[in-house]
């Protein structure tokens, strides 16, 4: 137990220590230090749970609810404040009455209380590996990215101190999510989150930035509102209390279950950016990369996925749980079919994020075992390819001076070993024998198995055509080297960036490698503990997997062999004569150089129409859950 | 097990003889309908001998390696398929092997072959639904994603796949015409001398290059006809009948049709998917139609 609260509370301790430490390279090595303590611990934590089953830490509420209570009386003071003075009335308005239904349920409650506020199972030590190692390697990358953005940006003012206090706390308050058995610790902590996005999406504090993070203040506090009406609902429902308990909840099955499952649930999505919700993840493509890789991979959008995963067993079979999935892939079909039409590289990942937490979505809403099986699995692929693409992204952008990916044309040949990271995290996206596809594939056998499940099927078949088109388009972009190759700048990376990408790249194929004994040690153990049965992929095409997965690493070898002895010759072109540099003679007598550029069909795919086309149908979807749950048919 | 790796072995063996036979009789069929007399049936063996004569020459060095990735993951992914394993990891090594080809086609870097690269792409996009769809329809026929198991359940009692899964079976020989690259769905590349403006992605290879390209594209034809054939595995020569008639329409069609633009060929693959498929499904699931039952199990 000492070790859980170290990782909740260490982290932002740490925070408070930056915050008054002055922006220097003794600064950059203290959290770089912290952040490699923090991986420690979070994998001795593993090392020493896994296994255990779901175990209950009594910890006295007393003191630490009170504490809570008045940190969320004075963070709700600062919203008010910063509202205010911004005229965000909308925000000051959600903040008064979150905090306030929050505050007031609980003095609703008459039963004693309860201990058991703290908990760890499998998925909880999934999302703590994910949290605590994945965050913190991004933190190790921020101190060498945020000198160069600084360099870089020399109009934005230097608050590096704020940021990586912000970064840490953020930390602490997913692993608080994560923990909390509570229903009221996992708000507190939910609410923490929130204010912590906001501030980092502000960082550069401009017109823009503070547009953008009010924006997702909005939302996710409307979202935080699905918490209030759940303290509500428990509170007349069961005014002893003991259904606030996440584990009593769950188990009380979904007769008992289901209106909360359902309003936290909306918490869940606004969180998780599924449509109509997605824009403020969008508009977060402002912040530094560092944060944008924090929010897509660890925290953030994880946390809202991470409570609908765990209500899947109560949506599981059910019309709510069937509207909840119909979020989820139209989400997933419309926002891959958005990030064709993106040229932006942030922009494509920002789109991909919401379309694979809407497969996350997708499988919670089905909610059998064999979809939770591939939902754990999609979140922990996710999170290590998203933060490595995310990060070279980042990289790239301070190397090349864009972050469009017409312009990463032939980087392969001037940035040889960032761009190699990088094609290792997208085809974890989207290839077999890798991460993702494993997941999806998992998906749609799952969806197989329920009577309703080829709604989602179809919509699968199509979303994941989609995503092979943009994923595909971008590798290529990268390996098109020019007749005459760039010189190389990879001795330009910094140190912490660089090490921190090797991490993650390592990461996704020991994940990709490791996935069977990570499905039986941890995620099947944990699907046994709720639903009795096990999940996974069968032995023999695992076997079949392993096998393509050493044929894709023993096929480089062969690069040896071809590169010894081709001619190389100039480009035919079809007969037309060239000058061998890519130049064309041109009509009139004109050389013209030769310019290539991707597919996008924005008309077809443009942001605006699909996105309109989503929102209108997820709002119908969100519509019909509250209708049904209002007249009672909970089926 | 033995059979499986018997499965895989054949494929692999006999695989570009056939496909090459399929080939040279194509061109023999086509020659005749356009009033030649066309090459011998064994031309396409000779020019794939004859292009791993030709000197290597290449524009980029890695796109030698791309190819022959390309050429190793379908060997892969029609062995796994005669093996009889999961059909959808079948979908899936496909769809790895046609990235390699286009990221070839991209790394040449040359107008031709990006465009040829796009519309590849493109392609690979119109027909992945229609072939997850009919995947989906098959284990809701049979139970069962893997081949082996959908061929015994046919033979053993149950109806052909076919017969409940008529319109998807249909909705596959609609894509079949985009993964043979005919006309009117050559848009990437097209295989025949007849239809070649420039040759698209394949626009920068040459040579022994060009030739594995070559072998790759043989090895795929033999794995899609064995997946049409897997709608009539319980009557193997019924099957067998069916796929030379499904591949004679492939030839009247190329031979009678223009070039289409991508907007038709995208939209046309993704509509007969959704509407076939979609139906289909959903009458099995409604109940409508019945999956065959297994007789004596």
């Amino acid at each position: 137990m000492e070790l859980l609260l170290f990782l909740i509370l260490f982290p932002a301790l740490m925070g408070f220590v930056f915050l008054i430490f002055p922006n220097t390279k003794a600064r950059d090595a203290m959290v770089a230090l912290a952040a490699l303590v923090l991986i420690a611990a979070t994998v001795i934590f593993f090392l020493q749970n896994y296994g255990a089953g779901t175990v209950l830490y009594e910890i006295e509420p007393g003191l630490v609810s009170t504490a809570m209570m008045a940190i969320e009386v004075v963070l709700a003071l600062g919203i008010l404040y910063l509202a205010a003075k911004y005229k965000q009335w909308i925000v000051a308005a959600l903040a008064v009455i979150g905090t306030g239904v929050a505050l007031y349920a609980e003095t609703l409650f008459t039963g004693p209380e309860h201990l058991n506020n703290l908990f760890v199972d499998e998925f909880t030590l999934i999302m703590a590996v994910i949290i605590g190692v994945i965050g913190s390697l991004i933190c190790i990358f921020a101190t060498g990215y945020m000198r160069d953005y600084h360099d870089h940006h020399k109009e934005i003012k230097d608050k590096r101190q704020g940021f990586f206090f912000l970064l840490f706390v953020f930390l602490s308050a997913m692993f608080g999510v994560v923990f909390s058995n509570n229903i009221f610790w996992l708000f507190f902590f939910w609410e923490i989150t929130t204010l912590c996005s906001f501030l980092l999406i502000g960082y550069a504090w401009d017109e823009q930035a503070q547009k953008n993070a009010f924006w997702a203040l909005l939302l996710n506090l409307l979202g935080g509102l699905g918490f209030g009406a759940t303290f509500l609902y428990l509170a007349f429902t069961d005014p002893a209390g003991d259904l606030v308990m996440l584990d009593s909840l769950i188990a009380a099955g979904p007769a008992v279950a289901m209106i909360p499952a359902a309003l936290i649930g909306f918490a869940g999505l606004a969180k998780a950016a599924q449509m109509p919700f997605s824009s403020w993840l969008l508009g977060a493509m402002i912040a530094p990369t560092p944060v944008s890789a924090l929010l897509h991979s660890s925290t953030m959008v994880k946390a809202g996925v991470y409570v609908i995963v765990r209500f899947a067993p109560i949506y599981d079979a059910s019309f709510v749980g069937f509207l909840v999935a119909l979020v989820g892939g139209f989400t997933f079909l419309l926002a891959s079919g958005i990030a064709i039409s993106q040229s932006n590289a942030k922009k494509v990942l920002a789109w991909s994020t919401i379309a694979n937490l809407g497969l996350i979505v997708t499988c919670a809403g089905i909610g059998n075992a064999a979809a939770v099986w591939a939902a754990i699995l999609l979140i922990v692929f996710h999170a290590i390819a998203k933060s490595l693409l995310f990060l070279c992204t980042g990289t790239v952008e301070h190397r090349i001076g864009s972050r469009d990916i017409e312009d990463m044309g032939g980087l392969v040949s001037i940035l040889p070993k960032v761009t190699i990271m990088m094609i290792i995290g997208i085809a974890g996206m989207f290839l077999a024998p890798f991460g993702m596809l494993i997941s999806k594939w998992a998906a749609l056998r799952a969806f197989l198995e329920t009577p309703y499940g080829i709604v989602a099927v179809i919509l699968i078949a199509f979303g994941s055509a989609v995503t092979l088109f943009f994923w595909t388009k971008w590798m290529g972009k990268l390996l098109q080297v020019a007749w005459k190759p760039e010189p190389k700048r990879e001795g330009e990376v910094s140190k912490p960036e660089f090490y921190s990408l090797l991490a993650l790249a390592g990461g996704v194929v020991i994940i990709c490698l490791g996935f069977p004994l990570l499905s039986s040690v941890v995620v099947e153990p944990f699907l046994e503990g709720i639903y009795g049965i096990g999940a996974s992929l069968g032995d023999q095409n695992i076997a079949i997997m392993l096998m393509m997965m050493v044929v894709v690493f023993i096929l480089p070898i062969s690069l040896i062999f071809f590169r010894r002895n081709p001619k190389m010759i100039p480009h035919y072109v079809g007969g037309r004569m060239e000058t061998g540099d890519m130049h064309f003679a041109g009509s009139m007598g004109i050389q013209r150089k030769v310019e290539m550029s991707n597919y996008y069909f924005e008309g077809i795919f443009g942001e605006a129409k699909l996105g309109r086309v989503g929102n209108i149908l997820c709002t119908l979807f969100i519509a019909c859950i509250g209708i049904v749950l209002a007249t009672g048919v909970i089926a | 097990m033995i059979e499986q790796i018997i499965g895989a072995l054949l494929f692999v063996i006999l695989a570009p003889v056939v496909g090459g036979l399929v080939a040279g009789i194509d061109r023999k069929v086509t020659a005749h309908m356009q009033g030649r007399v066309g090459p011998p049936i064994l031309q396409p063996f000779y020019d794939i001998f004859k292009l791993f004569e030709k000197e290597s020459v290449v524009v980029r060095p890695e796109i030698n390696f791309y190819i022959f990735c390309y050429l190793v993951f379908l060997v892969i992914t029609g062995a796994i398929f005669f093996a009889g394993e999961d059909i959808l990891l079948v979908i899936f090594a496909l769809t790895l092997a046609h990235v390699f080809i286009v990221i070839a086609a991209f790394a040449s870097s040359s107008p031709y072959s990006h465009v040829g690269a796009e519309r590849e792409l493109l392609m690979m996009m119109a027909v992945e639904p229609m072939l997850i769809l009919a995947a989906a329809g098959m284990y809701m026929a049979t139970g069962s994603f893997f081949v082996a198991d959908i061929i015994a359940f046919q033979s053993m009692g149950g109806d052909l796949l076919v017969s409940s899964i008529p319109l998807l079976f249909l909705g596959v020989v609609y894509i079949l015409t985009i993964k043979l690259r005919k006309s009117p769905f050559d848009i990437s590349t097209s295989h025949h001398a007849h239809q070649e403006l420039v040759k698209g992605l394949t626009t920068e290879f040459a040579g022994p290059t060009l030739g594995m390209y070559e072998i790759a594209h043989l090895y795929e034809t033999v794995f899609l006809l064995g997946f049409v054939w897997l709608f009539f595995a319980g009557a193997p020569i019924l099957g067998i009948v069916v796929v030379a008639v499904v591949y004679f329409l492939e030839i009247v069609i190329d031979n009678t049709n223009t070039r289409a633009k991508w907007q038709f060929a995208l939209r046309s693959a993704w509509l007969v998917a959704l509407i076939l498929g979609a139906v289909n499904l959903a009458l099995l699931v409604l109940g409508i139609i019945q999956p065959g039952t297994l007789g004596v199990l």
